[in-house]
């Protein structure tokens, strides 16, 4: 077979199978998938692959193939990775009988499949994450590092709040990736794939809320680069805590509501810091966001719910999964909250979700964690995204403040400062 | 009277088929998810957010689409579906192909050893023109023949 791109002689090697069928066929996936994007070259990954298929559904049973003949060749990523969260946890989240029937067939194979990722590389049994990035579970990128990464909010937060370089790219690919070490290169791994075609003005009177922003943001520049302004004024210069789970949030809300892979942000992310304007490519267009057109964007959001009057039965914080920090200030939050309405638990039934790692070292502090407890709330490390993705879940009336979750599912989205008065005053 | 079309082959090969025609993004996990999980013997499109669509016969057929949405496992369920030997016999797509239906068919290609032939590129008119149920011949070069 004939390649377009520019291969060295390892690459040709292994594409004439000359290190194995197997090898072979991991060789050709990423090459065919790459010039199908017009990479010229293969370029090689500075960084651990970030995984987004953790869950062990049935209906891929290709996958499960695949992975045992990786396997059954001794093959496995060139840097151990992290993953997905996992579905399930009936410690925290609990499932009705007829829940528990429908995820034993959808995630039947969550335990075999757990096996597989760890004989291919899984770094190790709390790398279940989307947020893989955090300092507690440790795949942190570093500016200009090259990646192959496919969970769409982490990708957009290691290009843009980190500076690394991965493409959006499709699940499995990124592990065949991972295991040759290379990935093609094209879009956002290049310099002309990371320049702006859209410059952002934020005229709002107060910081807007970051899921709401990502979202009108994502929703107009769909797939193209934004370079965002004005929100210096409010988050002030370079990268604090509060800011990277600011723009965690905006990014993962921009990700899912269109498909941004990087943005820019004025005085506040790596590259523009360093470049400023000169990101814009000629021509760009503009797009003002102001308080009239957040307002906008909240009222556009449908609801899918039977009976929109419905009083919430399950309330999802953490998607994508909080950080300690966000941790913390949600304890403050509803614990603040309740003494403030003179009650001890929450109404609604609540759960925050991080990953296994922060959730760990939180747990150290015994003093928030009994604190956060004793409001009666649960704390998880599951993918709120796939415990909703099932007939009978998705009819249940869940709020939320992720605009991820509430754009592949059927909860309701609410501004912070009113999930907690629903959670606490219960409807 | 037949209208002829030129794409950028994406993975080749001739054909002969029926078209499916989608105006909206192509939901592949909707779509498929269902007769996938029962191992059907037809997929019968159970995207109930594509009204085009829905409760069409998608085996074998020629699906014609601007592009892929929705979730990243969407290639994989297409490479699931091919095995079962229920996928569709070729994607022709009016823009150029998304990463999820890159990878659903070069995965399918290579690891189940089963070819969607996939042409892309087609154009906006290319979408306007062709109508479910007609008769599409596809060319080893791209050339897409709408009768």
């Amino acid at each position: 077979m004939k390649y377009k791109m520019e291969l060295t002689q390892e690459e040709r090697e292994i594409l004439e199978g000359k290190h194995g069928e197997t090898l072979q066929k991991v060789m050709k996936s990423v090459v065919l998938y790459g010039e199908t994007f017009g990479a010229r070259r293969l370029v090689n990954l500075d960084g651990p692959v970030h995984l987004v298929t953790s869950f062990g559904i049935p209906i891929l049973e290709p996958v499960f193939d695949m992975m045992d003949e990786l396997i059954r060749n001794g093959l496995e990523t060139e840097k151990k990775f992290t993953v997905d969260p996992r579905p399930l946890d009936y410690e925290n989240v609990k499932a009705n009988l007829i829940q528990k029937f429908v995820f034993k067939i959808m995630y039947g194979k969550q335990k075999e499949y757990e096996e597989q990722l760890k004989a291919v590389g899984l770094k190790d049994d709390k790398a279940f994450t989307c947020a893989c990035y955090l300092p507690e579970v440790g795949n942190i990128p570093k500016k200009g590092d090259v990646l192959a990464w496919a969970e769409s909010s982490a990708v957009v937060y290691a290009n843009s709040v980190l500076g690394a370089r991965t493409n959006r790219n499709s699940g499995i690919i990124e592990l065949l990736s991972g295991i040759i070490g290379k990935t093609p290169e094209f879009g956002l791994l290049t310099d002309e794939g990371r320049m702006a075609t859209w410059l952002i003005e934020v005229k709002t009177s107060r910081l807007p809320n970051a899921q709401v922003l990502g979202s009108a943001i994502g929703m107009k520049v769909v797939e193209d680069v934004p370079y965002i302004v004005g929100l210096d004024r409010f988050l002030g210069e370079g990268i604090s805590d509060d800011t990277s789970d600011y723009l965690k949030d905006m990014g993962a809300a921009s990700a899912s509501n269109g498909a941004v892979g990087l943005y820019h942000v004025e005085n506040i992310t790596p590259e523009a810091v360093e470049k400023g304007r000169e990101l814009l490519k000629e021509g760009y267009k503009t797009y003002v966001i102001d308080d009239a057109e957040i307002d906008r964007i909240i009222k556009s959001y449908p609801v899918m719910w039977k009976n929109e009057n419905a009083k919430p039965r399950l309330c999802f914080i953490g998607c994508p999964h909080l950080s300690l920090n966000q941790l913390y200030d949600w304890t403050d939050k509803i614990s603040r909250e309740l003494q403030k309405k003179g009650q001890s638990k929450v109404k609604i039934r609540t759960i925050l979700s991080a990953p296994p790692d922060v959730i760990e070292k939180f747990k150290k502090d015994n003093r928030a964690y009994e604190r956060l407890m004793s409001t009666g709330t649960k704390l998880t490390y599951i993918c709120p995204l796939m415990y909703m993705n099932n007939p009978i879940c998705s009819k249940q009336p869940v709020i939320t403040n992720s605009n991820k979750l509430r754009t592949y599912t059927t909860s309701r989205f609410y501004l912070d400062d009113e999930i907690l008065e629903k959670i606490v005053k219960g409807y | 009277m037949s209208k002829e079309f030129k794409g950028r082959v994406v993975l080749g090969g001739n054909l002969k088929g029926e078209a499916v025609v989608t105006h909206s993004g192509l939901n592949i996990l909707a779509s498929f998810q269902r007769s996938a999980l029962k191992k059907a013997k037809r997929a019968i499109c159970a995207d109930q957010n594509n009204e085009e669509i829905y409760g069409k016969d998608l085996t074998g057929k020629i699906i014609c689409l601007p592009k892929t949405i929705g979730s990243t496992t969407g290639g994989m369920v297409l490479e699931s579906v091919a095995k079962l030997g229920i996928g569709p016999a070729a994607m022709l797509f009016s823009e150029h192909i998304d990463s999820l239906a890159a990878a659903g068919v070069i995965l399918t290609d290579v690891w189940v050893n089963k070819r969607i032939i996939t042409i892309d590129q087609l154009g906006e008119e290319f979408l306007e023109y062709v109508k479910t149920g007609q008769t599409i011949e596809i060319k080893e070069d791209g050339t897409v023949i709408v009768e």
